[in-house]
């Protein structure tokens, strides 16, 4: 075989292969598809999901499907940011969310349609070991800025404090910065990025201060009391115990077809009463108060 | 006829392969590159800021003093776990490899070969979670700090590094001619001064391209050092101190980022510099190779 001939054998192949691999990056639609007969749902979507909330709604996607056998509904984890990204580039049908597209940089949040399907509790969390039991907001704001770093400072045993962050991203970081600390910078500590590890690091690691959402907390960890209100379900259904976060289901545009029969499907007594109570969310339905993207609440 | 069909379908297989390999590495390339180095051209961030730098707010609003993104502590950490991981790791393979090839080749290798073949195999995710159980409560409880430190994280990727350095000393060892060893004997040398004066001397082009595989395994591994270095984006002072890599950074906060924006831009440089070392890397090995006796 001449020398041409070679070379352009080896072109033909690296362009065959352009060609293969740019086919193969062509984004799958099928979600949109809206079967015309309303008694039977057909089809298939993509929910990008906060890790706060995929436990719940891959629940709820099982059960949506057990109903649907036709549907499939698939879940995929990856964290807020992801989940906004993806929707806004239509890569996906449903972004979730722990904080409002809004709060997000680099967004555009009005082409997005906002479902806030439940509410999560975050409470600041301890090592058992530490004696304390309830916090100011001066005090939190002192402790997570730097301030004061040993227990001993306000009465508990004389141990060095452990300031254990999420990752910078994180919707739970997020809220505790913006509700708990009234949006002062953190000092620089630990940086942990998932909320079963800081679970596992503050349990044992002595004088650890950390935050965590009410559906993680249990008996290895001590959840404290900020300016004497216990962070539970009703304090923060009426109001009085101030860091919450909606999580939210985003879809581009408002929502149609499968995408929206499943949010309300979300949104349905079903899941509501039994699955998100369950999960140790609080039901949207149930608030009395309601907060907008500014972080203004309002009684309802 | 026939077997000339047979011919250049063969030839077009293997160009194909080839051809696939080569468009994967220039594209992975080229899209790090891009990705890369805009934060410095689109974000307009000064190399100087972004090396230099050690303060780390990629979204900070602009009326807080807008966002900065230093990258000195990520890689600081990589380089200061990696080669600490190195010089821990080096002394030990290659004395374990000199005691599988020229003290014990018989029941010492029978022992030690599957052994190593057990720890290469066994997933990051492992080790990182056998330190977060074991190794960082005993450095809290006996040495001190808080247990997350270089200390664990340099232990850790030691021992991950320990296959790559030994496999590959091993085989360079190996490689040598035997008449070398027969020859040093013959003119009075101990075993002793056969290996420290002829074997390792020799085998050290491919002694080199062991402990630089480690360093760039090290210098990439994310999951198992992120489990135990305790994520601080602080210069460290001490080794009991914890520390954060530019693997463990960009493993954090890659889900929350938005695609295009500062932030995501400056993990992406992070990534190019993980992709220049390893470049680095390469290129070590290529001319320690090049200088070796044996090839």
């Amino acid at each position: 075989m001449s020398r041409k001939v070679k070379w352009l054998l080896a072109l033909c192949c690296v362009l065959a292969l352009t060609i293969a691999l740019a086919g193969c990056g062509a984004p799958q639609q099928t979600g949109q598809k809206e079967d015309s007969k309303a008694t039977e749902l057909s089809g298939s979507i993509t929910a990008v999901a906060s890790t706060a909330m995929q436990p719940l709604v891959e629940e709820a996607a099982n059960k949506f499907m057990e109903k649907n056998p036709k549907v499939q509904v698939s879940i995929q984890g990856g964290g807020s940011g992801t989940g906004l990204t993806q929707v806004s580039q239509g890569a996906a049908n449903i972004g979730n969310s722990d904080i409002f597209a809004e709060e997000k940089e680099g967004i555009n949040a009005t082409q997005l349609a906002d479902t806030k399907v439940c509410v999560v509790g975050m409470a600041t969390v301890v090592n058992p070991g530490v004696t304390v039991d309830n916090v100011t907001k001066q005090q939190l704001i002192d402790i997570f800025t730097g301030k004061i770093t040993n227990w001993k400072q306000f009465g508990g045993p004389d141990q060095k404090i452990v300031l254990i962050n999420r990752a910078k991203g994180s919707g739970t970081r997020a809220t505790f910065k913006k509700f708990a600390l009234d949006g002062k910078e953190e000092a620089v500590g630990m940086e942990i990025d998932s909320s079963g590890q800081v679970k596992k690091i503050v349990a044992e690691t002595p004088g650890a201060i950390s935050y965590l959402a009410l559906s993680y907390i249990d008996k290895s960890i001590k959840a404290l009391k900020l300016e004497g209100v216990e962070p539970a379900g009703e304090n923060i259904v009426n109001g009085k115990y101030p860091v919450w976060a909606y999580q939210h289901m985003y879809t581009k545009g408002e929502p149609a077809g499968l995408a929206k029969e499943f949010l309300q499907y979300m949104l349905s007594d079903e899941v509501q009463n039994t699955l998100v109570p369950e999960m140790d969310y609080i039901p949207s339905t149930k608030m009395k108060v309601e907060r907008d993207a500014q972080g203004k609440v309002t009684q309802l | 006829m026939h077997k000339k069909y047979v011919e250049i379908s063969g030839r077009m297989i293997s160009f194909t392969c080839a051809a696939l390999v080569i468009f994967l590495t220039v594209a992975i390339v080229y899209f790090i590159s891009v990705k890369g180095f805009s934060t410095f051209i689109v974000n307009g961030v000064s190399l100087k800021e972004f090396f230099l730098g050690t303060e780390w707010w990629p979204d900070r609003p602009i009326e807080q003093g807008g966002p900065k993104v230093g990258a000195a502590p990520f890689i600081l950490g990589s380089l200061i776990v990696s080669l600490l991981a190195v010089f821990v790791s080096t002394p030990l393979s290659i004395i374990v490899a000199v005691f599988m090839t020229e003290i014990a080749p018989g029941w010492g290798q029978r022992i030690i070969q599957p052994a190593i073949e057990l720890l290469a195999g066994i997933p990051s995710v492992v080790y990182g979670y056998i330190g977060l159980s074991v190794l960082v409560p005993l450095i809290r409880n006996q040495i001190g700090g808080n247990g997350f430190s270089i200390l664990a994280g340099f232990l850790v990727l030691s021992v991950m590094i320990l296959p790559t350095i030994i496999s590959v000393s091993t085989d360079s060892l190996r490689a040598l001619p035997g008449q070398w060893k027969e020859a040093a004997f013959a003119l009075g040398s101990t075993r002793w001064q056969t290996i420290r004066l002829v074997l390792i001397p020799a085998a050290r082009s491919g002694l080199i391209t062991g402990i630089v595989l480690g360093l760039s395994r090290a210098f990439g591994e994310a999951l198992a050092v992120q489990m135990v270095i305790g994520n601080t984006r602080r210069i460290p002072t001490s080794i009991l101190d914890p520390i954060i890599t530019l693997t463990s950074a960009i493993t954090m906060d890659m889900g929350y980022t938005i695609t295009g924006s500062l932030w995501n831009n400056s993990l992406w440089s992070m990534a190019m510099i993980l992709l220049l070392m390893s470049f680095f890397f390469i290129l070590i090995i290529r001319f320690a190779s090049k200088r070796g006796v044996v090839h």
